[in-house]
């Protein structure tokens, strides 16, 4: 059955009083030492209004496990735990059996916790997707929340499998001999979508209220879900700070990072993309880790967006669910 | 009432567990400690135990996952061997530096290379730094015993640290043993629910896994170091608990007719057993020989290593490891560390015996008591053939 | 929660480190890191609360009357609330 619901506009239908009605309660506070106009955290600070005060956080260590528990300061008003890099999915296992055992047992209150598992996109497509494909493939009722800024920022901007084509990083650097990072981004949520799980989408900041009904809704299933957040990083990307906001926007209206999801195997966009798509260069333009690419060069990746947009559409058009 | 059976050591060991009610149990099967979470597994399936068991992906998963859990309140347990331990291995120093009372069996393994998937302490003493309890069982009585103990050991708000049990790979493990398994009636006196000193729960949020930067770290670490030396006391009174209600004893070094005894030898684990017989066998020829059979590992019993030397002559320091270019095998290393500054003490003697799984038999002991005295330099390959 | 003091001895640091005071991050005042500011314009403002939500650091606060303002103790001047204001009623100020 394919998917009829109108995707939201982005602009005539854009909900602008809709931030009035968003929980005023923050469960993740000033005084969190990220770089101004961080993406990242601002996502953080918005998937936490969405999930509310009964949710257990297990972070990865990385750029948002620094920045807001430096001891014996914390940002954190949910019960959060941090142990290593590679590892949150599992411990977020861990975090989830313990909590149901316990509810179980009468031992904690009779009240449903929602574990989330967060983690960048090192911690989530690298190092740690051992630990994230066992945890979605066993099953467990656990939201898994990556925040992409497209290279393993925390420990100095290098090259993660996020990294998109042709971005500069410290240890995929572009120079004379070469083009930057030479391969294109791993597509992570079709790596989810193939594990069978439920519920898959992306999402970014740019676009909040999207982003937190994707997290309200991932929530609500008592079962595996995972979303991929892209967090503009100005500081790694060689952007202005102020741009934040704008280069989310871009990177969804060039078609680079569509935003849909995945229910069940249906494929749906959430936010509608311009038609025909506005050229990538608007997007790359923005920033220097893009600054030394030729017209010949973006002219491929052009064409890549555009495959991968076809892609996407194709499955969007024809999809099947996989439930009844 | 206990009863008596033979079973497996491995078996006996998770029903073991199984009693003590853990909630969540995460492990990877490696050879040789595989039937303890497979058993375990068994038990949960059975409808025997209530715990979610967590076929969890990889060693490193296995003890995260039990970070997770722990952190939660919830009883956690896991099992592992050598190479399956080097793997979780940046999760240990972890979730003892976050005081979570993890327990794990370790099925003591040679660490490759060659692989090599016998017997020996290559896995257990790669982690003596990262501040986990430790307790070595020399049979199967001492496993189940040791298992049960280490829960409440490692629960108690004074101590709050992860512990492991050390049972010998096969030597062990695959080992069918009489030996008395408490009932449940017993184990649940014994053993109450775990009251963690903080819990993952939104009616009391915590921080757990914070950075420490440098003006911080040291203090971190001098809390912990003191927690596991403060400990001991904690283990003491578990030991006398558990003689009181089940009648067998405990305590941090055994010794084994070394009254009177010019040359003692020390071991670790199963090979203890061995030990005694040789033993046995020389003082019937006459032979003043003695047996210390150390069983706390971690924290180092100081005290008790003092006292046990006292008037020896000679102590073969046995070490079922090599600390390859080091000044000895890492028991001898430690102790001859932890002997230094007494005026009066035994010389010291290293063998290296055992390695990945060669049968260590009595004569062999017996040989390496009449060898005493011979010079050997700072540590020695037993019967190393060449 | 009092000041405490710091850095802590040894007997002070709390076991495994743990943090249970959530949220005090807000003793450490980032707005000293900023080089410029945002200055409201009420009378272009149409209190849609854009600026309140595209915070990163959460200090945009809302007052009796619906009209926004950033604590300046955490203000780090990033300048995402005046990009994204749509009537253009933010406008960034360099710090003095």
């Amino acid at each position: 059955m394919m998917s009829t619901a109108k995707p939201i506009s982005i602009v005539e239908n854009f909900e602008i009083y809709a931030p009035k009605l968003v929980d005023k309660e923050e469960f993740f506070c000033s005084g969190h030492r990220a770089c101004q106009g961080c993406g990242e955290a601002l996502a953080i600070r918005l998937m936490c209004k969405a999930l509310g005060k009964d949710t257990v956080i297990a972070n990865a260590t990385g750029c948002m496990e620094v920045i807001a528990t430096p001891y014996p300061a914390t940002a954190w008003t949910l019960p959060w735990i941090h142990v290593a890099f590679p590892c949150a999915a599992a411990v977020g296992a861990g975090v989830e059996a313990g909590l149901k055992v316990l509810r179980r047992k009468g031992v904690n209150p009779d009240r449903y916790i929602k574990t989330v598992t967060i983690g960048g996109d090192g911690g989530t497509v690298d190092i740690g997707l051992q630990a994230l494909s066992g945890a979605m493939e066993r099953g467990h009722d656990m939201l898994y929340v990556c925040f992409d800024n497209e290279a393993y920022m925390n420990t100095g901007i290098q090259r993660s499998s996020a990294t998109p084509f042709g971005a500069s990083t410290t240890t995929a650097p572009a120079g004379k001999a070469s083009i930057g990072n030479k391969t294109w981004k791993k597509n992570v949520p079709e790596i989810m979508v193939a594990h069978n799980i439920p519920y898959v989408a992306t999402a970014s900041p740019s676009y909040p209220i999207d982003f937190m009904n994707k997290v309200k809704k991932a929530r609500a299933i008592q079962g595996p879900a995972y979303i991929h957040c892209l967090s503009v990083c100005p500081t790694g990307w060689r952007a202005k700070s102020e741009e934040c906001i704008k280069l989310g926007r871009l990177a969804v209206e060039t078609g680079v990072f569509p935003l849909y999801e995945v229910e069940n195997g249906v494929y749906r966009l959430t936010v509608e993309t311009p038609d025909p798509l506005r050229p990538v260069t608007d997007y790359i333009k923005a920033q220097g880790r893009f600054r030394h690419l030729t017209p010949d060069e973006i002219r491929t990746i052009q064409r890549r967006v555009n495959l991968e947009y076809r892609k996407l559409m194709n499955k969007v058009e024809h999809s099947l669910s996989w439930t009844e | 009432m206990s009863k008596r059976i033979g079973m497996e050591i491995a078996l006996a060991t998770a029903e073991a567990v199984a009693l003590c009610r853990p909630d969540v149990i995460a492990a990877y099967p490696i050879t040789p400690n595989t039937h303890i979470p497979e058993h375990l597994s068994d038990i949960v399936a059975e409808g025997r135990l209530d715990a979610e068991f967590i076929c969890v992906e990889s060693e490193h998963s296995a003890m995260s996952a039990c970070a997770g859990a722990s952190g939660t309140g919830a009883r956690a347990f896991t099992a592992t061997s050598s190479q399956g331990l080097l793997y979780m291995y940046e999760v240990l120093g972890i979730v003892s530096s976050m005081r979570l009372p993890v327990v794990m069996a370790i099925g003591n393994r040679a660490i490759s290379g060659p692989i090599n998937i016998w017997n020996d302490h290559s896995d257990i003493m790669t982690m003596r730094d990262l501040g986990w309890l430790s307790l070595f069982a020399a049979n199967g009585q001492e496993a189940v015993d040791m298992i049960i103990q280490a829960f409440k050991i490692a629960e108690d708000p004074a101590v709050q640290l992860p512990i492991n049990v050390n049972l010998d790979g096969f030597q062990l493990t695959h080992m069918v043993e009489a030996l008395f398994l408490p009932d449940e009636k017993e184990v649940d006196r014994f053993l109450p629910r775990r009251k963690p000193y903080a819990a993952l729960h939104p009616d009391h949020p915590v921080t757990m896994g914070a950075l420490g930067m440098p003006d911080i770290f040291t203090e971190a670490t001098k809390a912990r170091d003191q927690a596991l030396v403060d400990s001991k006391k904690v283990i003491l009174k578990v030991w006398k608990e558990w003689e009181k209600q089940f009648g067998r004893r405990y305590e941090p070094i055994e010794a084994y007719k070394t009254k009177g005894a010019d040359v003692v030898m020390m071991t670790m684990g199963s090979m203890g057993e061995t030990a005694e017989i040789a033993v046995d066998e020389l003082r019937r020829e006459g032979v003043p020989v003695g047996l210390l059979k150390l069983k706390l590992w971690r924290p180092f019993p100081f005290e008790e290593m003092k006292k046990a030397v006292r008037g020896v002559k000679t102590l073969i320091v046995t070490d079922r490891c090599c600390s390859l270019g080091g000044p000895g095998g890492p028991l001898a290393a430690e102790v001859r560390s932890a002997l230094y500054a007494e005026a009066e003490r035994p010389a010291i003697e290293n063998v290296l015996i055992g390695l990945g799984g060669r049968d260590v038999t009595v004569n062999d002991f017996k040989q390496m008591f009449r060898q005493a005295g011979k010079s050997r330099g700072i540590y020695e390959f037993y019967g190393v053939r060449g | 929660m009092a000041q405490k003091k710091w850095p802590e001895t040894w007997q002070e640091v709390t076991p495994g480190c743990m943090i249970f005071e959530g949220g005090n991050s807000r003793e450490y005042h980032t707005g000293s890191w900023r080089a410029q500011r945002p200055v409201w314009d009420n009378a272009k403002c149409i209190k849609c609360g854009i600026c309140y939500i595209f915070c990163p650091e959460a200090c945009v606060k809302e007052d009796a009357q619906g009209y926004f303002a950033a604590d300046l103790d955490y203000c780090k001047g990033c300048g995402i609330c005046a990009h994204e204001c749509w009537p253009g009623a933010i406008t960034m100020v360099e710090e003095g």
